[in-house]
């Protein structure tokens, strides 16, 4: 077998006994790779506690109700939250029914031809894309070509970005959720005499959904903390306002959390880097809160099938 | 000779096309579905045709503008200046530079996280630890650059000033030091998937010959599972390539050649950023600039990407 004739030169039956340098390499392996473990959780727990520690003495209801300033005691996020949530949940409102509809053709549908391994590997492909290409489509496809529907670099624009870029998570996500459903439920429904449709939406469907969900949410929890392609396709760093709650704020300029952050980040005055500070801790939360939501709906969907 | 289909094994989803044939008629609102259902699926033949698209028309009207020579050879880059240079080598250096430093620490962490957690873990630990890494994976990239600009930088400007060495507050070294954490559970996850699926009888083999578990481990289980592992690396070098917000925060916005890890540079995700936040027209020479360094950046990643998944596919060993 190759991988034992490659590595012969290891094993060359000449065996010394296991001690000096043969034996100090044994030893330190298994301790190196365990430090090496620990060192993204460390760094991680570092990067929390200078957040924390930065941030929440700036935090307060004040901070989370008003709008961004150019003084820095007085800037509040609420605009970015606002946005934020607009932005989320029209992609989810976007990309789910797609990204859900995709799978169900890839697993229940799709014949095995040229054409279907083709779109698979072109998804496993998007995947890897960098987000800001995907500004880059953005910017010239939505805010550019179809600015009488989107009317520029506004909210919308921003959501259809967003779902181009997790479309392939959910995808993912839910095939493997689909995959998960045994075929003979499949078998008994189509043995009764249900159509193709009805067996996918009365008993694969009702199965595969939480594990939709969860892939969906990750995927949105992703689109949260997005700031590239909504850079690239023109999101403001300064609104004072709130958009309209009705269709017309669609059509609206619009920021976002990590927007802000980003913006008060890269000012010099030490006062917007703790509000940038305070804006990481609320990121983190709803982060936090959307992927609670998707371990319990994880959890939920083990207990049921066994 | 003929074969009939049904003396073949067919899979539920191959007999239900067969069972549907003989009612496609009245069935219109099924068939509707089928359609719409396909029509989802190649949504994403489409992104990839307008990401392509887009990019290569708009480069193409960069490169009237701009001789493509110029574009590979110049040792400048300042598109935003009255005079004019469009060197992309000086984007490229500084990218290059922060994917380096990035992968110095990404690559034999992520892979040591990966022996630990397949070879020493017990299952207990395991199913801790890889969930909590998979936690660096989704802290928003924003959050890493507050941290390299506003906590590692004026810690490794201290640590470097007992060396003798001025660390400038923008640099690629704390930039591509926290990029190199970010990607550490992707390295990790892949990599553990490719040496978790080395059979056991192969470790056995290795012990029953008399080696150490660290020979076992380097001489028999990372030469079986290395097709993963190298693909777990050149996707890290792709995520290294593209990713944005940390280098834009904590790199610097100043296009200069060098591979001095100590002074601000801009690499070619930071550029768009740049001109994205101006109020460049659209249509401008600037704003094709960026669906330029856009195209490289996205030539050099898909080419990783698919690199990747050759490797993937062409030496994965199989196992029964």
């Amino acid at each position: 077998m190759t991988p034992l004739t490659s590595s012969s030169t290891a094993l060359t039956p000449t065996w010394a006994p296991i001690r000096g340098a043969r034996r100090l390499w044994d030893r330190l392996l298994g301790p190196l790779a365990f430090m090496a473990t620990l060192l993204g959780l460390v760094v991680l727990i570092v990067l929390l506690i200078d957040v924390f520690r930065d941030g929440w003495p700036r935090l307060s209801w004040k901070f989370l109700t008003s709008f961004p300033s150019r003084k820095p005691e007085e800037a509040g996020i609420l605009s970015a939250l606002v946005g934020s949530v607009w932005l989320v949940s029209l992609t989810a409102l976007f990309s789910f029914p797609l990204g859900v509809g995709a799978a169900i053709y890839l697993e229940e549908y799709a014949p095995r031809s040229r054409f279907t391994e083709f779109i698979e590997v072109n998804i496993a492909n998007l995947a890897g894309v960098p987000s800001i290409i995907y500004g880059l489509l953005g910017l010239e496809l939505f805010v550019r070509f179809l600015f009488p529907v989107t009317n520029g670099r506004t909210i919308l624009s921003g959501a259809l970005t967003m779902t181009l870029l997790v479309l392939p998570i959910i995808i993912i996500a839910t095939r493997e959720a689909l995959r998960a459903v045994p075929d003979s439920l499949r078998q008994g429904g189509l043995a009764m005499g249900a159509t193709r449709w009805q067996v996918v939406r009365d008993l694969v469907l009702p199965q595969a959904l939480p594990g939709a969900l969860t892939g969906t949410i990750l995927a949105l929890s992703r689109a949260i903390g997005e700031t590239a392609p909504l850079i690239t396709i023109g999101a403001l760093t300064y609104i004072a306002y709130l958009p309209p709650f009705s269709l017309e704020a669609l059509r609206t300029p619009f920021t976002v959390l990590p927007i802000q952050i980003f913006n008060w980040v890269s000012r010099p005055q030490a006062g917007f880097h703790q509000a940038a500070a305070a804006g990481i801790i609320v990121l983190l939360v709803v982060l936090l809160t959307m992927n609670a939501g998707a371990i319990y709906l994880r959890n939920r969907f083990q207990r049921r099938t066994v | 000779m003929s074969v009939s289909p049904l003396e073949k094994s067919l899979s539920t989803r191959e007999a239900t096309s067969l069972l549907s044939f003989g009612r496609k008629r009245g069935l219109r609102p099924e068939r509707f579905l089928e359609l719409f259902f396909l029509a989802c699926a190649s949504l994403s033949i489409v992104t990839t045709v307008g990401i392509i698209g887009v990019l290569i028309f708009e480069t193409i009207g960069f490169f009237r503008e701009v001789p493509l020579w110029n574009f590979l050879t110049d040792r400048q880059w300042t598109p935003l200046f009255a005079k004019k240079e469009f060197g992309i080598l000086v984007l490229i250096s500084a990218t290059f530079l922060t994917t380096v430093i990035a992968l110095i620490v990404a690559l034999p962490a992520g892979l040591l996280a990966a022996i630990y957690m397949s070879e020493y873990a017990s299952e207990k630990a395991r199913r801790v630890l890889k969930p909590a890494l998979e936690v660096l994976a989704g802290i928003p990239t924003v959050v890493y650059g507050y941290f390299a600009l506003l906590f590692v930088t004026p810690l490794l400007q201290e640590l470097l000033a007992t060396v003798g060495i001025k660390l400038s507050g923008f640099n690629s070294l704390s930039a591509g030091l926290v990029m190199g954490i970010m990607i550490i559970p992707t390295v990790a996850s892949l990599s553990e998937d490719a040496i978790y699926a080395v059979p056991r009888s192969l470790r056995e083999a290795g012990y029953a010959m008399g080696a150490t578990r660290r020979e076992v481990i380097s001489g028999v289980v990372l030469p079986a599972a290395l097709s993963g592992i190298v693909a777990a690396f050149i996707l890290a070098v792709s995520r290294a390539v593209g990713e944005t917000m940390i280098v834009a925060i904590a790199a610097g916005q100043n296009p200069r050649l060098t591979l001095d890890p100590t002074v601000p540079v801009q690499t070619m995700t930071s550029f768009i950023v740049q001109v994205s936040l101006g109020d460049t027209p659209t249509g401008s020479l600037a704003f094709r600039t960026i669906f330029a360094v856009g195209m490289t950046l996205f030539l050099i990643t898909f080419i990783l990407n698919i690199i990747s998944h050759a490797i993937v596919k062409r030496f994965r060993e199989v196992y029964e």
